[in-house]
């Protein structure tokens, strides 16, 4: 792709490129917006920026994780995900061809989803400028009928659900950035989890107390977050927590611990005891729960903090890092 | 101090003497009424807010303040005595009078063994504290970890919520007696209680079981150590790996049947803070106790309950009655937690770990760990301060504001700065838990509340994610971050008083580097509050971060790699699934590296065979440690390029040769010392200086640390190794402090943190 001289006709190219690719009734108008009905009720709208290196990766790519990531992002309120919204920084030079394959991955997770990408814009940047392809994506969803997940609505006692296995995101695209193989290839989870959430909600209803999805920093930055913004404490299971068996010997090789990689198809859910049976149940009946666990529960701790009780008995501190794991062993 | 005071008295008859140090609760104004009586004396003798005040009158004063330094009861401390005349006043007879009010600025002293008087009494039918498990004195008994905070009285202790009965409040208030303000005094009409009897606590040791009982600092786990089924159990229910435990003994002469003991070990045994000595191993304790090690540690009783333990056990007779009985001692708590202190707690806790729990109804304040020490390069050195030690100061070369210091991660303690004098905290533990980062903050609440001190900023580790740097950001205190090696450094030159620039050697596992990268293998140029680093150990990859400090054989295949071998990386290490993945890591330019010089000691240990995966830590130095007959020196066994030592020729020729482990481990530790002499000299010539100060957990090595200060000397320079805190992590806080008052102190406050 160029940049400056000759910009028109790749513009042209380009919007075409995206329209095939999202072939959807609204971005044929060539409007500037689209419209759309609203359901009565309340809206959720959400954000997000992607960066990701390589943007290539086993299970995925930089395009079907804007989808995923913006869709999950509305889904974690409860809501049903409906338009997205899509805007491109693409760095001159870039191969057409890679940004075909990005679009069409895009353009299928959205099918996938049910969510059309409904308004989207492109910019071509001078070389050195980006990296590749930076997307920007924003999403908006309807909430079910009072339908309120919230941090400060957990209690001591509420039990911590994980819809699968861990670290099976950053490992791939660490695995893939690094050149390493392995004897199983580690697949990234990147899903759209619009679909279990729908049933999570049908099956615990109010007893749902919030959803996050470890993404960046995994479940131990998540749990961390939704410990201060609950002013609760909570103590995991080591043993309950999923992760597969080649996830868990790479991270061991690269002395990586599961809980701090991302993940970009799980969700923990807070829930109060009463309902977690059968939200359990709802999330193992899904195609992305099968593994779903019953993880820990929330505690009452002035300090907030997040436990993790060892198979072998102890107990440690699940910290929340400010940046790659250092050593502290001295 | 005497001097002076000797010149006024010849011309004066009437003195007034301020004594300060560890002056208070510790029977000193009846040890100077005494005294006074002695040289017929008039005047009085009173606490206050500096220390003790005495004024003296008569003929002999001059004699009186010759004697006073001369014979102080045993858990007296005198820092100075300052000496001015007065006007005669004529009077007559010598009196104990009222402690005179004002802010207070003594301290409280360590926990003291049980002294010999209270052991007679202890024994003696005839004494109202007879077998009495609580029985103590002015010179001996439980100090600090009974304390709440200043003035130590009775009514701040934990003894306050039992009444003195009749006779006790006699000894009280008797000045001439040894309990005369004796705060813990009690007996058994009016004091604590065990919950079990002694005898049913012998019958159950004797038995084979596994007894927990309450001491000083904290629970105890006892059980009989001759007995490896014994011994193993309690690994298993402590869910303890290799970890080497302690042994408790009647005496020095039953320990001697145990271990090797010198004059000096013998001593360090007795001194009233009865820590854990490390001793050359007799190997006649079950092999549990201590697998793989040279070396036992060795106590002997603290509390009267041991006494009468050991007393009742004696009483049993039975075989290991004859040679006299012998208990594994060591903390109780579940793994890697802090040692347990409150009743129910430890009920609960240890309702899985002990056959039998002896509690008591005396509470303990904070806890204290018991402390360990070895005769390192001639001298005692900590492992591990608290129980005994702790809060006696370490005298700093200048008054600084007052500074609270969080050490790192491991070992961890904390400083509180008072003035020119230092309060190293007792060692707190790894801060991976919940508890011991409650545990933590309990301490530097406690500690500030002894010493009535407000800190006014806040010294931490460069490392972004410990439990203590994250404390230091949540106090609303200026904050000055030092980077651990530069702490490490700092914290001899603090003890010692070093004045002017010293380089400092650190032999380390860990620390975050100024650049943020692993540094652990240091030689810096430390000067007022500001250091250079003049050189490193060669980096090193370090493939898995944190997982190769456990895996010592990960370090072994980084070091073949690093020789060119990393072909033999699989068939060397076929025994680790992840062998065979390591070398595709140990490729890659960007694995982190590290100059650790205790990554080092593993690498080495893992190429030898003799620790591949560590069940605690240092397991593998220990082990490498205690294969050493004689240290031997490989000639050019190093380079130093730009103040990098490589010890690439000494790894390769470890590495090539079929060497047996015993002349490998020799070879490693001599030329790694002479190596790093050469280092230090060089750098001591390029700069001028000839100070080096040692620190770093790897100076916990005894023929290390032996081999480096004999070359150090022998070359010229003034080797200094830390006396009055431990060379690990565990003395590191002093280092924070000391440097963030100099720079306090140099730039005042408002300048935030340190670049
Ligand atoms: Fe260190
Ligand atoms: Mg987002
Ligand atoms: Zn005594
Ligand atoms: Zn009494």
């Amino acid at each position: 792709l160029s940049h400056g001289a000759g910009g028109r006709a790749m513009a042209q190219l380009i919007s075409g490129l995206f329209h095939e690719a999202f072939g959807n009734g609204w971005l044929a108008r060539g409007n500037d917006q689209s419209a759309f009905d609203v359901a009565a009720g309340r809206m959720v709208m959400t954000t997000d920026g992607y960066v990701v290196s390589p943007l290539f990766f086993p299970g995925g790519d930089i395009g079907s994780l804007a989808v995923h990531g913006t869709v999950n992002d509305i889904a974690m309120a409860g809501a049903r995900p409906l338009y997205l919204s899509a805007s491109f920084i693409i760095e001159e030079g870039f191969r057409f061809a890679d940004l075909k394959r990005i679009a069409d991955s895009m353009g299928e997770a959205a099918r996938a989803a049910g969510v059309p990408i409904i308004t989207g814009d492109t910019k071509v940047v001078e070389r050195g400028k980006a990296d590749g392809v930076f997307i920007s994506t924003a999403g908006v969803g309807v909430l079910p009928d009072g339908l309120d997940l919230s941090a400060d609505k957990a209690r001591p006692g509420d039990r911590v659900l994980l819809s699968g296995s861990l670290g099976d995101h950053g490992v791939a695209i660490m695995s893939k950035r690094q050149n390493l193989t392995f004897d199983t290839e580690i697949v990234s989870d990147s899903a759209s989890l619009h679909g279990l959430v729908a049933d999570m909600v049908a099956a615990g209803g109010h007893g749902l107390r919030l959803m996050r999805d470890p993404t960046r920093g995994g479940l131990a930055a998540t749990m961390n977050e939704i410990a201060q913004q609950s002013n609760l404490g909570f103590r995991l299971q080591e043993d309950a927590i999923p992760v597969k068996p080649a996830v868990a010997a790479a991270c061991e090789l690269l002395g990586l611990d599961p809980l701090n990689v991302a993940n970009e198809g799980k969700l923990i859910a807070v829930v109060s005891p009463d309902v977690a049976g059968a939200v359990l149940a709802a999330m193992k009946a899904h195609p992305l729960g099968r593994d779903a666990a019953d993880i820990g529960e929330a505690v009452a701790d002035d300090h907030r903090f997040v436990q993790m009780a060892t198979s072998f008995g102890g107990g440690r501190i699940v910290d929340w890092l400010s940046g790659e794991q250092l050593p502290r062993i001295c | 101090m005497s001097a002076p005071g000797q010149t006024l008295a010849a011309k004066h008859t009437r003195l007034r003497l301020r004594v300060r140090g560890a002056v208070q609760g510790v029977g000193f104004r009846p040890y100077v009424h005494g005294l006074a009586t002695r040289y017929r004396l008039g005047g009085f003798v009173a606490n206050d807010a500096d220390g003790v005040v005495i004024e003296v009158e008569g003929e002999e004063v001059a004699e009186f303040v010759e004697a006073l330094p001369q014979q102080t009861p045993p858990l007296a401390r005198i820092d100075d005595i300052a000496v001015e005349p007065m006007v005669a006043d004529s009077c007559t007879g010598f009196r104990i009078a009222e402690s005179v009010g004002g802010r207070v600025t003594t301290r409280i002293v360590p926990d003291a063994a049980t002294c010999a008087a209270c052991l007679a009494e202890l024994f003696d039918p005839t004494s109202r504290f007879h077998l009495y498990p609580f029985v103590n004195c002015t010179h001996c008994g439980p100090r600090f970890t009974i304390a709440e905070r200043l003035p130590y009285d009775r009514a701040t202790t934990a003894m306050k919520r039992f009444p003195m009965c009749e006779a006790c409040r006699a000894d009280y208030e008797d000045p001439s007696g040894r309990r005369f303000h004796a705060e813990a005094i009690s007996c058994a009409r009016c004091g604590p209680r065990l919950s079990h009897g002694v005898d049913e606590v012998a019958a159950a040791l004797a038995e084979g079981k596994i007894v927990a009982i309450k001491g000083l600092g904290g629970y105890q786990l006892l059980c009989d150590c001759s007995r490896d089924d014994v011994v193993q159990r309690l690994r298993a229910r402590k869910q303890r790996d290799g970890k080497p435990f302690a042994v408790m003994l009647a005496s020095a002469d039953a320990a001697a049947d145990l271990a090797e003991i010198d004059a000096p070990a013998r001593a360090l045994l007795e001194q009233v803070a009865r820590p854990i000595v490390l001793l050359r191993s007799r190997h006649h304790v079950a092999p549990s106790v201590a697998p793989g090690l040279a070396k036992i540690g060795v106590m002997l009783p603290v509390a009267p309950l041991h006494h009468l333990i050991f007393h009742a056990l004696a009483a049993r007779g039975g075989a290991a009655g004859e040679r006299g009985w012998a208990l594994v001692c060591t903390s109780a708590n579940p793994s890697g937690e802090p040692l347990l202190t409150d009743n129910d707690e430890a009920l609960a806790a240890l309702a899985d770990i002990a056959d039998l729990i002896v509690t008591h109804d005396r509470d303990i304040v904070i806890r204290a760990d018991d402390s360990v020490v070895a005769m390192v390069a001639g001298g005692p050195r900590f492992i591990r301060r608290a129980r005994g030690y702790v809060p006696e100061p370490i005298r700093l070369a200048r008054s600084m504001p007052p500074i609270l210091a969080v050490g790192a991660h491991l070992k961890a303690t904390v400083t509180v700065t008072r003035g020119d004098e230092a309060f190293v905290s007792q060692h707190i533990g790894d801060l991976d838990t919940a508890q011991a980062v409650r545990f933590f903050e309990e301490t530097i609440r406690h500690l500030t509340s002894i010493l009535d001190v407000e800190p006014v900023a806040i010294a931490h580790d460069m490392h972004p994610d410990m439990a203590s740097t994250r404390f230091a950001q949540g106090r609303g205190l200026p904050m000055v971050p030092v980077q651990h090696h530069h702490a490490h450094a700092a914290s001899v030159i603090a003890e010692h008083g070093v004045a002017g620039p010293a380089l400092g050697l650190v032999l380390d596992g860990y620390g975050y580097g100024s650049d943020g990268g692993a540094w652990g293998g240091e030689l810096l140029l430390c000067d007022g509050a500001g250091f250079r680093r003049l050189g490193h150990l060669a980096p090193l990859k370090m493939p898995g971060g944190d997982r190769a400090a456990r895996e010592p054989w990960r370090m072994a295949a980084a070091l073949l790699h690093d020789i060119g071998r990393g072909g033999d990386i699989a068939s060397c290490f076929a025994g680790q699934p992840q062998a065979r993945h390591l070398p595709m890591l140990l490729d890659r330019a960007d694995t982190p590296v590290t100059t650790s010089a205790g990554r080092l000691f593993d690498a080495v240990a893992g190429l030898l065979g003799v620790s591949m995966v560590q069940s605690y830590e240092g397991e593998a130095a220990m082990k490498l440690e205690a294969l050493v007959r004689e240290p031997a020196v490989l000639a050019r066994g190093w380079t130093v390029i730009e103040g990098v030592l490589s010890l690439r020729p000494l790894l390769a020729h470890l590495a090539a040769r079929d060497l047996d482990a015993v002349e490998a481990a020799g070879l490693f530790h001599g030329t790694l010392a002479a190596a790093c002499v050469d280092w230090v000299a060089d750098a001591s010539r390029a700069t001028g200086i000839g100070t080096v100060v040692l620190s770093g957990g790897c100076f916990l090595n005894a023929h290390l640390a032996e081999q480096i200060v004999r070359g150090c000397r022998a070359a010229g320079l003034d080797a200094l190794l830390p006396r009055q805190l431990p060379v690990n992590d565990g003395g590191l806080s002093l280092g924070q402090a000391w440097v963030a008052g100099l720079q306090i102190t140099q730039q005042g406050l408002t300048s935030g943190g340190f670049v």
